[in-house]
This record gives C-alpha cells, sequence and structure tokens, in this order.
C-alpha cells in the first residue's frame, strides 16, 4: 500500500466511525435542537472525510469529489439552519434545565405573528 | 435574513461590471470541477456558458466583487478556512464525547449576541461557521442580532458569548469582506 | 482496500437503522426532516464508495444530484412549515 492509500483509508475509516456517531446522537438526545446539532456536525465532517478518502484512493477525481465536499460543507448548516427557524416559527421551544435562558422565546411570543421574510 | 432585501437597491456601474467578472470566474472554476477535464470544447463551452448565466444572475447572487482578489484578502481567506476546519474537528470530537457518555452532559438554552458585520453575505459565512463550531447552532438573524442554540450555556450576557462564540471568526470576516 | 469499504458500509448500516427508528418515532415533523437529511448524507457517502467499488465515474454525478435534491427538499419543506411559501 502507498502512502496515498494509506492516508485514504484512514479518512475513510474515520468518517464512516463519525457518521455513526450523528446518527447515534440523533437517536439519544432529548429534544429537537440538540439533535439536530448533533446530526448536522457530525454527519458533515464525516461525509466530508469520506468523500476525501476516497479522493486520495483515486487522485484523478480529486476534483470532482472537492466539489461535491465543497457543496456539502455549504448546504448541510444551512439545511439545518433553516429547519430550526421554521420549527422556532411554529412554537416547539428548546428543552432546558431549570432557569436555563431562552432569548429567542421573546423575539416570537409577545406579538404571536409570523414575520414576513 | 429578515434585512433589507440588497437586490432591490440600485447599483454603480462599476460595481455590476466587478461582480459579473467575478460571477464568471467562480462558475468556470465550477464547471471545471464538474466535467474534470481541461479538453478546449469542454472548457470553451463551460466559459460561454458561465458568462451567460452570470450576466443573468448579476442581480441576485450578490456574493462579492473582484476586490476579493487582492492578495492580503486572499491570505485571510486561506487563514478564515483553515480556523474553520480546526473549529470543525473540535467541534466533532466534543459532540462525539456528549453522545456517547452515558449521562448526556448537555445544559441547552438560547442566546443572542450583536454583530458588527454588514453585507449579507458576510452574515450568512458568519452563520454557517457558527453552526459548524463547538456546541453551537444558529436560529435566526435579524438585522444584526444573532440567535444562537448553545448547547453547554456558560452564560447568558450578550458580550461574553460573543467572545465565546464569534470573536475569531469575525475579526477575519471583518477583514475578508 | 475492498476490506475497508465494507466495514465503512457495514457502519453506515448500522447507523441508518438508528436514523430510521428517529425517522418513524420522531415526535414532531421537525424530526422526521432531520431524519430525512441525515439519510440523504448517508446515501451519498454510499454512493461515492459504492463508484469506488464498482470503478464507475459516472456515479459521482448520481451522488451530486442526490446530494442536491436532497437540499432543496429540505428548504422547500422548512419554508412550508414556516409559512412563507
Amino acid at each position: 500500500m502507498s502512502i496515498m492509500e494509506i492516508i485514504g483509508s484512514f479518512l475513510v475509516i474515520v468518517g464512516s466511525i463519525f457518521l455513526f456517531l450523528g446518527a447515534l446522537g440523533i437517536y439519544r438526545m432529548p429534544d429537537l435542537y440538540s439533535r439536530l446539532q448533533a446530526g448536522t456536525k457530525a454527519t458533515t465532517l464525516g461525509a466530508m472525510s469520506v468523500i476525501l478518502g476516497v479522493g486520495f484512493w483515486e487522485p484523478d477525481w480529486f476534483l470532482k469529489l472537492l466539489v461535491l465536499v465543497v457543496f456539502i460543507g455549504y448546504s448541510n448548516p444551512l439545511s439545518s439552519h433553516a429547519m430550526a427557524r421554521a420549527m422556532f416559527k411554529k412554537k416547539i421551544f428548546p428543552w432546558t434545565k431549570e432557569g436555563g435562558v431562552d432569548a429567542y422565546k421573546e423575539v416570537i411570543e409577545p406579538t404571536g405573528e409570523k414575520q414576513e421574510s | 435574513m429578515n434585512s433589507q432585501p440588497t437586490h432591490l437597491q440600485p447599483l454603480s456601474t462599476q460595481t455590476k461590471v466587478s461582480r459579473f467578472l467575478m460571477n464568471w470566474l467562480l462558475l468556470t472554476i465550477v464547471w471545471i470541477g464538474f466535467t474534470g477535464t481541461f479538453d478546449l470544447h469542454e472548457l470553451l463551452t463551460g466559459i460561454v456558458v458561465a458568462g451567460i448565466l452570470s450576466f443573468m444572475a448579476i442581480r441576485i447572487f450578490t456574493c462579492c466583487d473582484l476586490a476579493l482578489l487582492a492578495p492580503k484578502k486572499l491570505f485571510y481567506l486561506g487563514k478564515f478556512i483553515v480556523v474553520f476546519l480546526v473549529a470543525l474537528v473540535k467541534s466533532n470530537f466534543d459532540m462525539a464525547r456528549r453522545v456517547l457518555s452515558p449521562a448526556l452532559p448537555i445544559n441547552p438554552g438560547v442566546v443572542k449576541f450583536k454583530s458588527q458585520l454588514k453585507s449579507n453575505f458576510a452574515k450568512m459565512v458568519l452563520a454557517n461557521a457558527i453552526t459548524l463550531t463547538p456546541g453551537t447552532l444558529s436560529i435566526d438573524v435579524i438585522d444584526d442580532t444573532f440567535y444562537i442554540h448553545w448547547i453547554d450555556v456558560k452564560s447568558a450576557d450578550p458580550e461574553v458569548a460573543f467572545k465565546e462564540i464569534a470573536e475569531d471568526f469575525e475579526n477575519l470576516l471583518i477583514k475578508i469582506f | 482496500m475492498e476490506y475497508i469499504i465494507y466495514f465503512a458500509l457495514s457502519i453506515m448500516a448500522v447507523a441508518l437503522v438508528f436514523v430510521a427508528i428517529r425517522f418513524i418515532k420522531g415526535p414532531t415533523t421537525g424530526d422526521r426532516v432531520i431524519a430525512l437529511d441525515t439519510l440523504t448524507t448517508l446515501g451519498v457517502s454510499g454512493i461515492v464508495l459504492a463508484s469506488y467499488l464498482f470503478h464507475r465515474f459516472i456515479y459521482l454525478d448520481v451522488a451530486l444530484v442526490y446530494g442536491v435534491l436532497g437540499f432543496i427538499g429540505v428548504i422547500v419543506i422548512a419554508r412550508y412549515l414556516e409559512g412563507a411559501l
């Protein structure tokens, strides 16, 4: 095995483990926003790392895989942000411990109307 | 994202040309990435199609103009990417620790802080970067106030939160955009 | 090399099961949409691995289009739930 193949194998294994941890986080976390956090971060790095690992195995494909990596790194946080805002506007508030802060609730609650955007 | 729609403001001719050229360059790079070849015919088709698309999209894709290509800004852009990747890896180990420990050590809450960034695109980049850094998720941006869901709230004070979450990124982004 | 791909794919299959449980169980619509988004990301990585396994360059296009469609789907659902569509 050459050095490129070793780097690629390492990246693929680490990426798949992070994908698994993200799925576990989605399964275990208590409320929607914590699930979003676990899901977004772990799956983003996991998918990026798997795809880059394949790029190290097959250097001819590297440019196209790089486009894929940039797209995933750009689109995943955007979709999770859109989802978080939509669920907040549906008045589903995050689970907090006693005395937890919730600054955004004050924006949604007093008028009760949806802001146009 | 609820702020003034920038695509309705009038633009000067210089800004338009500059944005058009920048879009053209970016789209051509994306095309080369898609096709994966430097064949002459493919390249010519890509350049023509990217030119037409960026001419049609001058008012919509208002990300950046040619000033971004100054070497100093490119240097800070590279530095931003490195800082961002380090934060991404750190956040994943942090998240793995929380997910794997049996007691789920989390203390979630929503904090807010103000940012000094002006352009909408810079705000979007900052919000995306916040989403991928340790334990934070951006929920909404209203004018210049960011609302952040924080999985382990250390302080509800806006300034402390700003220092903890966004200071590094914002210092770099101000220099870039 | 192939054993590494089989290892990664089997780990991702277990992950798929966890996400599918959340997809079926999820108390709110939001949970289901998050699970769907994660399923898309898992699918994209799986297709990339498969394209290396079968040595087909064209499968990468499938992965890219799948990722774009999943992203647009989640954005559209979010805008719909927000009431802005």
